[in-house]
C-alpha cells in the first residue's frame, strides 16, 4: 500500500504543479505574529507597528527611510522656542484620511487630528479614553503624558505643544510610531456609535497603505493608497503580511515565491540565504540589544546577590555562537556600542560558576530553588530564537543549582502579563526607536517605565536622577557624561544581564526593489516596489 | 499475568474431561508465540524497556549535557558525522541517542501512570455500574457519554489549558480522557459474566457485593482489560508527544519524544536526524504496542479474534 | 418512526447538558480569578472591576451563573473573545468550513485507498500482498500524524518543491467567501489558477489527516470481507460459476459495507482531533489550529465556547447516524 500511495501522491502531486508567478504589483511579506490590534497608540511591539504605524499612518515628523534623521511628515515645519519648551507645527494641506468600507472621510487632515491624537496620549479623562479604555505604555514610558502639558490648536493648520521640562530628544520621540496621528473625525464618529473600541480592529490613517482584512493567525491584506500625500512612494498595488510565526516555514515560503520578503531569518539559514541566486540578503549593523531582565520586585531577585550569581553562570559566548550562530557581538551595556553616550570603560563580570554557587549561598539560597524564566515566542531582531537562549540558559544556572521553568505565551499575552509583573525572569529586547540614550536608559530602567517597558521593575534613585537630568539638558557633551555615569550604576546593580548586540539581516527576493533596512527594526513598504 | 485463575465449576467439568489440558499460562504462551508479528514486538518492547531502565547506565551522554562545541552532528554514519553522537546531535548540541534512551523512560511513565490512572477508577465504576444498574449505573456512563463526546486529543488539550503545561499534567490529561473505554469495557464484560451460573451460584452461596465483585466477577474480565490497556498504552505515548510536539506537554529540557519534536520544523532542510529520529521511536514503539495488543487479544481471548 | 427519533433525542439532552456543564466548569477550574481571566485585564482598576463581576453575573451564587450561561447558549450566545472582541461563534462559523473541507477530503482519500486495500487483502489472505497490506495499514494506524506531516513537508514541500509549504490557498488570490469551501468558492470567483492553487495546498494535509482513517477503514474492509466471503451464499455464488471480480464486487462488498460504514461515521472524532495536529503543521485556516492558537493566547473564552461547540457537532453527528440507522433497519428502531 505505501508504494501504491507514493504513486498516488506523486501522480496528483506532478497533475497540479502550479506556477507561482504573482501578481503584479502585490507584494507578499512573511511576518513573524499576528498584530495584538491596529492602533499604534496602545502597541509596544515591533510586531504590532510593522503592521499598523509603518504601514497606514503618518507622524508630524518621521525618520527617512534606512536613516535615524528625522524628516517633514503630517507637519510641513516646526519652530523650537529659546527656552526649548514650545513647539509650533505647520502642517501640511490636502491630506486625505482613508476611505474604507466602515469609513468616508468629509474633510482633509488638520489641527484637530493633532489635538485629538496627543489628547488622547495624554489625558487620561478625554471622553474617547472614558468609552475605550487603555493603557498608552509608550507615551507613558517616555514621561510624555506628564511632560506634555498643553497641545493648542492655533488655527486649522498650525499647533503649539508646550513642555514642562525640557526634552532633548522630544521631536526624535514625535516620529516614533506611537505618535501616529489618527483622524478626529473617524473617532468621533465612532464615539457617537458607540463603538469607540474598532480603533483597534478597524484602522483609518494617512499612510500609504489601507487597510482591507485581517485573519488572525493568517494574513493582513492592504491596499494601496492611490491618495497617498507623497506621490510616488506607493508603487504596489496590494501589500500581503502573510502571518508565518515559524523561520524556517517563511524561508521555505521565500525561496519558493510565496512572499517576496521575509522578517528575522534564522542565523542557521544565512549561509544558504547567501550563496542563492534568487535571494539578497542585505544587513545593517546592530542598533539593538538582548538581554535578560531580573524582576527586582520579586523574590530573591531583589537581592543585589542573586543577581550577580545568575548573572555569572551564564555562558554568554555559548549563547552568541548557538543561537546568533556569530552574527552578534556580546552585549555588555544596555546600548549598542553604535549608540553616542556607550561607555566604553565597562566590563562584563567574568563568567564564574564556583563563586556564583558562592554568592547564592551568601544570599541564602537553597539548591534547587525554583524559578521560572520567560522566553518570547517570537523572533526579534535581538532575539531569534529565544527559546533555544532560554534551553542554555537554564543548562548554565542549573549548574549553579537554580531550576529554572521555561514559560512562554503569546507574544501580546507574553507582554501583557510581563508588564504585570508575573514573571521571575524574562527573555527581553530593544531596538533604538530614535537615536537618543534615553531611549535606551529612560524607557527601559527608568521609574517612570515601572510597569511598562520596565520588566525589570527597577527603580533606583540613583540612575533614575541621571538620566532624569540627562533627558532636560541640551548640551550633548554633559549628557554623555550623565548617561556613562548611568551606565556604571546599572553595571554595578544589575537588574538585567545583557546578552547581544545582533546583525540585522533582511532577506527578500532578487525582484523587490527599493528596501530599506530601518535602522530601528521596523519595516516599511514605502517607495518598494516589484520588478 | 492474571488470566483467569478461578477455577469454577463449569472450568472443573471441562478439566475432567480432559486431563491433559494445558495449564493457561502454558496455552496462552503458544497461541501467543505462534503470532510471529507479537513476538517481534515483544522482544522490541522488551529491549526499549530495558534500554529505558539502564538508560543512566548505557547511554553515552547525559540527556541534558549540552556539547556546545557539536550542535547539528549528523549521525555516525554520514559524512560529517562521529561516533562519539552515533545518532547526531540536536540544536544545542545534545546527544540524541542519549535522549531517546532517557525519553523512553519518560514514554514508558506515561504509559504505565496513565494506564493505572485510568484502568483502576474505571474498573471499579465500570463494575459499579453493572451491579447497580440503575440510577448509579446509568449516572455513571451517562457521565462516560459526555467524555465521549469529545475527540480525546482535544479533551486532553483542554485539561492542559486548564491544568497548564507540564509532565503531570499530560498524564492527568491523558488518564482522564482515557476513563471511559475502560468504564465501558469493565461493565459490558461484568454484565455478561453476572448472568452466568458460576456468578448466581456463587450469590447464592452468600457472597458480599465486594466480593462478588472484585473476587467472582472481575478475574473473568480481565482479558479484554488487559488488551485495552496495551493498546491505551500505545496510544496515551501517542497522545503525549502530540501534547508534547504542541508545547503543551513535558517541557524542556525533559527529553520526552514529542517535545523533542516541537522544534524540529526548524530543521527540516538542515538537519533531518533532529526530525526523523524522535518521529521513527514514536512509531515503532506504537507499532510494537498495536501488535502486543493484538496478539494478547488473539491468545486471552479468542472470541475477540474476529472483531479484528 | 417519530416516536424512535424522539427517544433517541430524549437520550442525547442530557448528555448535551453534562458537556455545557464541563465547559461551565473550566473556565472555573482554572486558577486564578475568573474577572482577570476573561477580561484578560490586569491592573483593572477596583470600579471597573466591580461592574465587570456585575456584567459577568460572577457575584452570583454558581448555580445561577450556570442558568445564565444555559440560557445565553440557548440565544446563541457561546461567549466573546477577549482578543479579538468577536462572538465565539461568529469566529467558530468563519473558520469550521476550512476544517469540513479538510477533513472531507481527508475521508475521501481514506476510503479511495483504504477500500480497495482493504478488499485486496482479503482476496489475496494470507499472501505476500496481504500481509504488506496489512503491515501498512498497522503503521499508518500506529502513526504520530504531527511528525508524518513534517516528513511529508520534508520531502514533497523542500526537497522536491512540488507542494507548497503551508496555508490553504496562495495569498494573492482574495476569494471572497462564498460557501467557504475554498475549491468551490475559488471555481465561484472564476480567478484563472486560484482551484488550482487550492487543491495544490489540499494535497498534503489531506494526505496526513486521512492517514489513520485509511487504515482502520483498511483493516476494517478486510476482516468485513473476510467474514462475508465466508458466507454460503457466496459459495453458492461461486458454484454457479461466477466470475471472481463479479462476486466481490457484486456480492461481497455490498454486504461488507455496512460495518465499514459505521466505522466511517465513527471516524469524526479521530478526525477533529488530527485536525488539531494536521491545522497547526500546515498553519491551515481551521477550528484546530484556532482553538490551539487561543489556548496560547489564554482566550478562555474562546476555548471553553470553541470546545463546547465542537462536542455539540460530535454529539449532533453521532445522533445523526443513529436515526440513519433506525430509519434504514427497523430492527434497531424497535429494540429497546
Amino acid at each position: 500500500m505505501n508504494f501504491k500511495m507514493r504513486n498516488w501522491v506523486l501522480g496528483s502531486a506532478v497533475a497540479l504543479l502550479a506556477g507561482t508567478a504573482s501578481a503584479a504589483g502585490t507584494l507578499i511579506y512573511c511576518s513573524e505574529g499576528s498584530p495584538t490590534g491596529f492602533d499604534p497608540s496602545r502597541q509596544v511591539t515591533g510586531t504590532d507597528f510593522d503592521a499598523s504605524a509603518e504601514t497606514m499612518f503618518n507622524r508630524l515628523v518621521e525618520f527617512a527611510p534606512g536613516s535615524t534623521q528625522i524628516r517633514p511628515g503630517l507637519a510641513e515645519k516646526w519652530e523650537v522656542s529659546a527656552d526649548n519648551l514650545t513647539y509650533t507645527f505647520t502642517l501640511r494641506k490636502g491630506v486625505k484620511f482613508h476611505t474604507t468600507s466602515y469609513f468616508k472621510p468629509t474633510r482633509e487632515f488638520n489641527a484637530d487630528d493633532v489635538v485629538f491624537t496627543f489628547k488622547r496620549l495624554t489625558d487620561k479623562n478625554f471622553p474617547f479614553n472614558k468609552a475605550a479604555p487603555s493603557d498608552f505604555p509608550y507615551a507613558s514610558d517616555m514621561a510624555m503624558d506628564t511632560n506634555l502639558v498643553a497641545i493648542e490648536k492655533v488655527d486649522p493648520y498650525t499647533v503649539r505643544m508646550k513642555l514642562k521640562a525640557v526634552d532633548a530628544a522630544f521631536l526624535q520621540n514625535l516620529a516614533m510610531s506611537f505618535a501616529s496621528i489618527h483622524s478626529a473625525e473617524y473617532a468621533e464618529g465612532l464615539l457617537k456609535a458607540g463603538k469607540a473600541a474598532n480603533i483597534n480592529t478597524q484602522p483609518i490613517g494617512t499612510g500609504p497603505f489601507v487597510f482591507r482584512s485581517f485573519q488572525k493567525d493568517a494574513n493582513i491584506r492592504y491596499d494601496a493608497n492611490k491618495d497617498f500625500w507623497r506621490k510616488g512612494d506607493v508603487k504596489l498595488d496590494k501589500l500581503i503580511f502573510a502571518i508565518t510565526p515559524d523561520a524556517s516555514v517563511r524561508y521555505q515560503k521565500l525561496q519558493k515565491g510565496e512572499c517576496h520578503v521575509m522578517a528575522y531569518p534564522k542565523p542557521a539559514d544565512l549561509k544558504a540565504m547567501q550563496t542563492n541566486p534568487k535571494l539578497n540578503v542585505p544587513s545593517q549593523p546592530a542598533f539593538n540589544t538582548g538581554w535578560l531582565s531580573y524582576n527586582v520586585s520579586r523574590k530573591p531577585f531583589d537581592k543585589l546577590e542573586v543577581r550577580q550569581a545568575l548573572d555569572m553562570a551564564i555562558n554568554k559566548k555559548a549563547i552568541i555562537d548557538a543561537v546568533f550562530q556569530g552574527a552578534a557581538q556580546p552585549a555588555t551595556n544596555p546600548m549598542p556600542p553604535t549608540q553616542w553616550s556607550y561607555n566604553k570603560t565597562l566590563k562584563d563580570a567574568p563568567m564564574d560558576v564556583e563563586k556564583a554557587k558562592a554568592l547564592l549561598k551568601k544570599a541564602g539560597i537553597a539548591e534547587g530553588t525554583e524559578i521560572t524564566l520567560w522566553a518570547m515566542p517570537v523572533q526579534r531582531p535581538y532575539n531569534p530564537n529565544a527559546k533555544l537562549m532560554a534551553e542554555m540558559i537554564q543548562n548554565d544556572w542549573a549548574k549553579i543549582g537554580i531550576k529554572a521553568k521555561i514559560v512562554t505565551y503569546e507574544w501580546g499575552e507574553y507582554i501583557k502579563r510581563a508588564k504585570a509583573g508575573e514573571h521571575d525572569t524574562m527573555l527581553i529586547g530593544w531596538t533604538g526607536d530614535n537615536g537618543d540614550p534615553d531611549n535606551w536608559l529612560g524607557v527601559n530602567l527608568g521609574c517612570e517605565a515601572v510597569g511598562g517597558n520596565n520588566y525589570a521593575r527597577w527603580c533606583n534613585k540613583e540612575f533614575d536622577d541621571l538620566i532624569v537630568k540627562g533627558r532636560s539638558t541640551t548640551n550633548q557633551a554633559e549628557r554623555v557624561k550623565l548617561y556613562e555615569k548611568a551606565q556604571t550604576i546599572f553595571k554595578r546593580e544589575v537588574p538585567w544581564t545583557t546578552i547581544a548586540h545582533s546583525t540585522v539581516y533582511q532577506p527578500m527576493r532578487k525582484e523587490v526593489q527599493g528596501f530599506k533596512i530601518s535602522p530601528f527594526g521596523l519595516n516599511s513598504f514605502y517607495g518598494v516596489s516589484l520588478k | 499475568m492474571s488470566t483467569p485463575s478461578n477455577l469454577t465449576a463449569a472450568d472443573q467439568a471441562a478439566n475432567a474431561a480432559a486431563l491433559s489440558y494445558p495449564s493457561p499460562l502454558k496455552e496462552f504462551w503458544q497461541s501467543f508465540s505462534a503470532n510471529r508479528g507479537a513476538l517481534i514486538a515483544l522482544i522490541f518492547f522488551a529491549a526499549l524497556v530495558l534500554a529505558a531502565i539502564l538508560a543512566g547506565v548505557l547511554a553515552p551522554h547525559s540527556p541534558t549535557e549540552q556539547y556546545r562545541e557539536h550542535l547539528l552532528t549528523p549521525p555516525a554514519w554520514v559524512q560529517g558525522g562521529s561516533l562519539q553522537f552515533l545518532l547526531g546531535t540536536d540544536e544545542l548540541g545534545r546527544d540524541i541517542l542519549s535522549r531517546l534512551m532517557h525519553g523512553a523512560r519518560l514514554s514508558l511513565m506515561i504509559g504505565v501512570v496513565s494506564v493505572v490512572l485510568s484502568m483502576l477508577p474505571g474498573i471499579v465504576l465500570g463494575l459499579l455500574a453493572a451491579f447497580y444498574p440503575t440510577w448509579l449505573g446509568n449516572g455513571i456512563m451517562r457521565a462516560m457519554d459526555i467524555m465521549l463526546a469529545l475527540p480525546s486529543l482535544l479533551l486532553a488539550v483542554a485539561v492542559v489549558a486548564v491544568l497548564g503545561p507540564g509532565l503531570v499534567n499530560t498524564m492527568l490529561a491523558i488518564a482522564i480522557v482515557s476513563l471511559p473505554s475502560y468504564v465501558r469495557l469493565a461493565r459490558a464484560s461484568a454484565m455478561t459474566e453476572l448472568n452466568k451460573d458460576y456468578v448466581v451460584a456463587s450469590q447464592l452461596a452468600g457472597a458480599g457485593k465486594l466480593r462478588l465483585m472484585f473476587n467472582t466477577v472481575l478475574p473473568n474480565c480481565m482479558a479484554p482489560l488487559i488488551v485495552q490497556g496495551t493498546l491505551g498504552f500505545s496510544s496515551a505515548i501517542l497522545d503525549a508527544a502530540a501534547l508534547g510536539f504542541l508545547g503543551l506537554g513535558a517541557q524542556p529540557p525533559l527529553p520526552e519524544w514529542g517535545t523533542m519534536l516541537a522544534s524540529a520544523r526548524d530543521y527540516i532542510d538542515s538537519a533531518w536526524w533532529v526530525v526523523t529520529m524522535p518521529g521513527l521511536t514514536i512509531l515503532f514503539t506504537v507499532i510494537a504496542l498495536n501488535l502486543l495488543g493484538d496478539g494478547l487479544r488473539d491468545a486471552l481471548d479468542p472470541k475477540l479474534k474476529k472483531l479484528a | 418512526m417519530l416516536s424512535f427519533i424522539l427517544r433517541r433525542i430524549a437520550v442525547v439532552i442530557p448528555t448535551f447538558l453534562g458537556v455545557t456543564l464541563l465547559a461551565f466548569a473550566l473556565i472555573h477550574m482554572i486558577p486564578g480569578d475568573p474577572v482577570l481571566v476573561m477580561m484578560g485585564e490586569r491592573q483593572i482598576d477596583p470600579e471597573f472591576y466591580a461592574s465587570a463581576l456585575k456584567r459577568l453575573g460572577l457575584d452570583q451564587p454558581l448555580y445561577v451563573q450556570y442558568w445564565h450561561y444555559l440560557l445565553n447558549l440557548l440565544h446563541g450566545d457561546f461567549g466573546t473573545s477577549i482578543v479579538s472582541n468577536e462572538p465565539v461563534i461568529r469566529e467558530f462559523l468563519t473558520l469550521f468550513p476550512a476544517t469540513l473541507e479538510l477533513s472531507l477530503c481527508a475521508m475521501i482519500f481514506a476510503c479511495l485507498l483504504g477500500l480497495p486495500a482493504g478488499m485486496l487483502a482479503a482476496t489475496r489472505r494470507g499472501t505476500i500482498v496481504d500481509h504488506v497490506t496489512m503491515g501498512s495499514a498497522l503503521t499508518g494506524y500506529s502513526m504520530p500524524i504531527f511528525w508524518w506531516g513534517l516528513i511529508l513537508i520534508m520531502l514533497f514541500s523542500v526537497s522536491l518543491g512540488w507542494t507548497p509549504v503551508s496555508g490553504r490557498i496562495s495569498l494573492e488570490y482574495d476569494i471572497p467567501p462564498v460557501t467557504g469551501f475554498m475549491l468551490i468558492d475559488t471555481l465561484l470567483s472564476g480567478e484563472e489558477g486560484a482551484f488550482k492553487s487550492a487543491a495544490h495546498h489540499l494535497i498534503l494535509p489531506a494526505i496526513v489527516l486521512g492517514t489513520i482513517p485509511m487504515a482502520v477503514i483498511a483493516r476494517m474492509t478486510r476482516s468485513a470481507m473476510l467474514e462475508v466471503l465466508r458466507e454460503d451464499y457466496i459459495r453458492t455464488a461461486r458454484a454457479k460459476g461466477l466470475s471472481r471480480g463479479r462476486i466481490v464486487i457484486v456480492h461481497a462488498l455490498r454486504n461488507a459495507l455496512m460495518p465499514v460504514v459505521t466505522v466511517i461515521g465513527l471516524q469524526i472524532g479521530t478526525l477533529l482531533a488530527g485536525a488539531v495536529l494536521t491545522e497547526t503543521i500546515f498553519s491551515w485556516p481551521g477550528i484546530g489550529k484556532w482553538l490551539i492558537d487561543s489556548i496560547s493566547r489564554r482566550d478562555y473564552p474562546v476555548v471553553q465556547g470553541g470546545i463546547l461547540l465542537i462536542a455539540t457537532m460530535v454529539i449532533s453527528v453521532n445522533l445523526l447516524v443513529d436515526i440513519l440507522y433506525g430509519v434504514i433497519n427497523p430492527r434497531i428502531r424497535h429494540a429497546r
